[in-house]
């Protein structure tokens, strides 16, 4: 390796590596954890079949998990524009991630929801619990057991997607990394380099995930096994 | 206590409960028999409102409810003086023992935790599981998992348990555990209305014995009465082939 490409390398590293941690964090964390809130929120609506609500969900769902997240990023922060919305780019990339996960997510949680053995609904009706007692305190907590890997998986492929952000453009990690490249037409090896970076940090994630089922299996409850 | 008059209930085009009358006095233990399908379990749950009955009335401690138009208020004040011992026990896979028995304490009636405790612990140790309160249902066998869900059941005081089937679920060999821990409980003479297929539970425990077919109750007698002069032919046939089934399973 020429002493030149050693000496962008490094450089480059610290200039993509700061965004990553300014920005695609920043933004996949916010995002992240609202599309949590909606995905239990929408789950819940289908899971407890609330009527008009339940159509308004499905269709959410659908039409999110139809259509490219890039096209959903061009109608918030491009599109909008057009009828006088006019949105920064971080707070676009932050709409569209938490809608988008949220429509994955909200399916993976229904699924987990469905697994929890429905006897424990009736026990609780008969120790006089309530219908939110016993989904707060008894189905959600082991739905989200069972989701937990599923869910760890999609915050990981959502990290990856935050590059796409750069298109509309959000300085995140690609982003900084085209910009260097521009400068110093070295594309190979800034592309792999911003590539590992996304490597090092899905690594730390999926060890993360690991700890995280280790902590929850205290009770041992795998889903869908009674 | 308690007296239900005339229980129907229909799934769909099928009528499985072709109204069901029963009188409960304090203390009975009243055994339900009869063969698969004939609507023991349905009318359990109707009795505690797991499923709504079509038609029928209830007199519960004086007070008369009609079962087809039941508020939900009157079904909380029902249920808190009853409870439901279930055939897959149905515990609460992400609590302790003692947080299954204390979970319905606090949670539904805002006990202080100090207390639920000491209620529930009571009620663990009465099932024999003083050793077991700290752990979760996947580290307990059948039998102690059907014990922690009596000692659910007893922990509120109720002026009832209900129980289907409470051992069909468990192997042989830890049926014993469950049924002298209702032995004693009937023995302490707590009201029990138990859906089973244990024969000579029936006969030495049971105050009282309903046989159940096709949505009716088809014969009801004293335990000693009916299972020494059954009245009906039915009843007999029936009696005849459980004792058969359960010499030849060795029970
Ligand atoms: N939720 C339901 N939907 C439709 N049919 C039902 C439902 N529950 C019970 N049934 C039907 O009602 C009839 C009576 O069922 P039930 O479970 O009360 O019988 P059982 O006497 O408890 O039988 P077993 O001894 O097998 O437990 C059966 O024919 C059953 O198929
Ligand atoms: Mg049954």
């Amino acid at each position: 390796m020429s002493e030149r490409l050693y000496g962008i390398l490094l450089d480059s590293f610290w200039k993509i590596l700061l965004p990553g941690l300014k920005m695609t964090i920043p933004l996949s964390a916010i995002s992240f954890s609202l599309a949590m809130v909606i995905a239990v929120v929408m789950a819940l609506i289908q899971f407890a079949n609330i009527r008009i609500l339940k159509h308004l969900a499905r269709f959410y769902i659908w039409v999110i998990r139809g259509t490219p997240l890039l096209v959903q990023l061009y109608v918030i922060f491009f599109g909008l524009p057009g009828i006088g919305i006019v949105l920064d780019p971080f707070l676009s990339a932050v709409i569209v991630f938490s809608i988008n996960e949220g429509a994955y997510g909200a399916e993976i949680i229904r699924a987990a929801l469905e697994s929890v053995p429905k006897g424990q609904m009736e026990a609780g009706y008969c120790v006089g619990m309530s219908y939110l007692q016993i989904m707060r305190r008894i189905v959600l907590p082991q739905a989200l057991r069972t989701a937990f890997p599923s869910l760890s998986n999609s915050l990981i492929a959502m990290v990856k997607d935050t590059s796409l952000a750069a298109n509309i453009t959000v300085t995140e990690m690609f982003m900084a990394t085209q910009r260097i490249v521009a400068r110093t037409y070295e594309p190979l090896a800034l592309y792999c380099e911003v590539g590992l970076i996304y490597l090092m940090f899905s690594t730390i994630l999926t060890k993360l995930q690991r700890v995280g089922e280790k902590k929850l299996d205290f009770y041992g409850y795998q889903g869908g096994k009674s | 206590m308690i007296e239900v008059k005339g229980i129907r209930k229909s799934f769909g085009s099928t009528e499985v409960l072709k109204g069901v009358d029963l009188y409960v006095e304090k203390g009975d233990v009243i055994a339900i028999l009869g063969p698969s399908g004939s609507g023991k379990t349905t009318f359990l749950r109707c009795m505690n409102f797991l499923e709504t009955a079509d038609e029928g009335s209830m007199t519960f401690d004086k007070e008369t409810y009609n079962l087809g138009h039941i508020s939900k208020k009157d079904i909380g004040k029902i249920r808190r003086k009853t409870a439901f011992v279930f055939q897959n026990f149905n515990l609460f896979l992400n609590k302790t023992a003692l947080e299954n028995v204390t979970e319905g304490l606090i949670v539904a009636r805002k006990m202080k935790r100090s207390q639920a405790e000491a209620m529930g612990k009571r009620a663990l140790d009465k099932v024999g599981l003083s050793d077991r309160y700290y752990h979760y249902p996947h580290e307990l066998s059948g039998g102690q998992q059907q014990r922690v869900a009596i000692a659910r059941a007893l922990a509120a005081e109720p002026e009832i348990i209900y129980f289907d089937e409470p051992t069909s679920a468990l192997d042989p060999e830890l049926i014993g555990e469950v049924l002298e821990v209702m032995r004693d409980l009937a023995g302490e003479g707590m009201t029990m209305l138990v859906v089973t297929h244990e024969i000579n539970f029936a006969r030495n425990v049971s105050t009282k014995v309903i046989f159940m077919e096709e949505g009716r109750i088809l014969e009801e007698g004293k335990a000693q009465d009916f299972f020494e002069n059954p009245k009906e032919e039915r009843t007999r046939d029936f009696l005849r082939l459980v004792s058969r089934e359960q010499t030849k399973a060795g029970i």
